[in-house]
């Protein structure tokens, strides 16, 4: 799949808010006073940057409203919903933060809004059948271990930030493990794709068409695999390293020095969540999976 | 609303005939000479006569090379556009209810004001059948010629998709595949059509009838016949005598 820069900056950036803006809400260490604010404020730049930047994609982004109108069966629409819900029912909890009170119940009623929208942006990938390394349930909890992890570095709250680093670490590299055998175990081929099977191996003689199109372009896309191994390295490491950054170096220096590996990290896991996954339509061009070992 | 019809009325689709198609890609020319005109914005191309040339179109039509057990590889032309699914996900995915599948006949649609150009329709197909119009920004698609079948401005026999009336070789058909006595689908059931991609349970109501078997290559030369002939009168003799000199 091609890797649109407007669609990881905005899972990155409002997976990074949706999850500060959790912690923030869920009373477990919520800022007060102008801290408070501050941290508010920051949390809903992010989310809302990144929602803002999802427009960026659009062939009419002045029709964005519609997006709306299909909860009841596009996970894209209800992330609509609940962004917006976790984004408003976040107002009160900020304001109180800034008066000194503790979020309470209903702060826990917003947290669950903002990893909801996470969840979402997560399922939009997750339901697609055609593109096998993201029809996956680790796809949902990576998105969401993003979120929890970069919100809890953020707080800062290292010990919670730690552990969820760690864990992050460990459940991307299982997830490129089982992402490499996704598509072979789809069990779809050009076989299946043409229904010429029963006849002997198809392969493709000949290109619908010389130029590229929108398919080949958006679906097909082959870019910089050849550095995909660094990168998974480079993804594992990034949100790994908060994990021995914070408890090492508790300090304001150490928060940021571990916010940096973990974006690094982030961008680079997201970068590869696009250019690795393929389409089954690749088929009909000639396109195979990747070999599995690399 | 893009939740789909639990049932639709009719089923209009596609019938190709993989064994008569020669991929003469009259059916990609007509799609698109239609379908630039009339239903919906036109099928745009870019740089159409510069170094990079790319465009819209609906229907694409691939070959491949098939290898048989015995004999010799056989060509397939093999065309390819929107197979109207009853469970099309491209339509439950849409988060504006752009795209939808009718009830009266189950043509997939899509309503290009309501379209925002996310793109997500064309991650759900499976089939490549949906293509975004750089120049219009909203998604195109088969429309199984919608301003066609039903135009009685038309002549009857032009009340057809515009792919299936050019084709010269009779390769495409088209009809109501929900009818078991509809002309369609008793030629699915005379020869095996089949679904593609079945094991993404999109359940395709369009199928393709496979190539029927080829005839076995006789193994002697087409010569032989010929080689056979014995030589008479003044040739015959020429030929007893010369074999005799050796």
């Amino acid at each position: 799949m091609n890797p649109a820069p407007s669609v990881i900056i905005f899972t990155v950036l409002s997976g990074l808010g949706f999850g500060f803006l959790a912690w923030l809400c869920s009373g477990i260490a919520t800022p007060v006073g102008l801290h408070g604010l501050l941290g508010f404020a920051l949390g809903y730049g992010l989310a809302v940057g990144g929602l803002v930047a999802s427009t960026f994609h659009l062939g009419q982004p002045a029709r964005a409203w519609r997006a709306f109108t299909q909860w009841r069966s596009s996970w894209l629409s209800r992330e609509a919903w609940v962004s917006v819900a976790a984004l408003l029912a976040a107002v009160p909890v900020a304001l109180g933060a800034l008066a000194g009170r503790e979020p309470g119940l209903w702060g826990l009623v917003a947290a669950a809004l903002c990893l909801g929208t996470v969840l979402c942006t997560s399922m939009i990938y997750a339901q697609l059948a055609t593109v096998p390394r993201w029809h996956h349930p680790l796809v949902p909890v990576t998105f969401v271990l993003f979120a929890l992890a970069g919100g809890a570095i953020l707080l800062p709250l290292p010990g919670a930030a730690a552990v969820l680093s760690a864990g992050l670490a460990a459940v991307l590299a299982i997830g490129f493990r089982i992402g490499d055998g996704r598509f072979a175990g789809a069990g779809s081929t050009l076989a299946t794709a043409t229904g010429l099977g029963g006849i002997g191996a198809p392969r493709v003689f000949e290109q619908p068409h010389t130029g590229g199109n929108y398919l080949t372009r958006e679906m097909i896309h082959v870019v910089g695999r050849r550095h995909a191994a660094r990168l998974r390295s480079i993804a594992v490491a990034g949100v790994a390293l908060p994990a021995l950054i914070l408890p090492l170096l508790p300090s304001v220096a150490g928060v940021a020095l571990a916010l940096c590996a973990h974006l690094a990290g982030a961008f680079a896991a997201r970068w590869l969540f696009f250019a690795e996954a393929e389409h089954v339509v690749g088929l009909y061009y000639g396109r195979r999976p990747l070999p599995e070992k690399r | 609303m893009t939740c789909l019809p639990g049932h639709t009325e009719k089923k209009l689709g596609l019938v190709i005939d993989l064994d008569t198609c020669v991929g003469c890609q009259a059916c990609v020319t007509a799609c698109k000479g239609w379908n630039d005109q009339g239903y919906g914005a036109p099928l745009s191309d870019q740089d159409a006569y510069g170094a990079d040339p790319s465009g819209t179109f609906l229907n694409r039509v691939h070959s491949y090379e098939v290898q048989p057990q015995g004999g010799a590889a056989q060509i397939i032309n093999f065309p390819r556009s929107c197979l109207h699914c009853e469970d099309a996900p491209c339509v439950t995915v849409c988060p504006t209810g752009a795209s939808y599948k009718r009830i009266e006949d189950g043509i997939v649609l899509v309503n290009e004001s309501a379209c925002i150009g996310c793109g997500l329709c064309a991650w759900a197909c499976p089939y490549g059948a949906r293509e975004l119009d750089a120049e219009a920004g909203v998604m195109k698609k088969c429309t199984l010629c919608v301003d066609r079948i039903y135009n009685d401005n038309l002549p009857e026999e032009d009340r057809e998709p515009a792919c299936v009336r050019t084709c010269p070789t009779g390769a495409r058909h088209f009809g109501d595949l929900g009818d078991p006595d509809s002309e369609v689908s008793r030629l699915v059931a005379a020869r095996d059509g089949y679904a593609l991609m079945p094991e993404l349970r999109t359940r395709p109501v369009n199928r393709y009838l496979p190539p029927r078997r080829k005839d076995a290559r006789e193994e002697a030369s087409l010569l032989a016949p010929l080689l056979d002939l014995q030589a008479q009168g003044f040739a015959g003799w020429l030929d007893r005598m010369l074999g005799k000199m050796g």
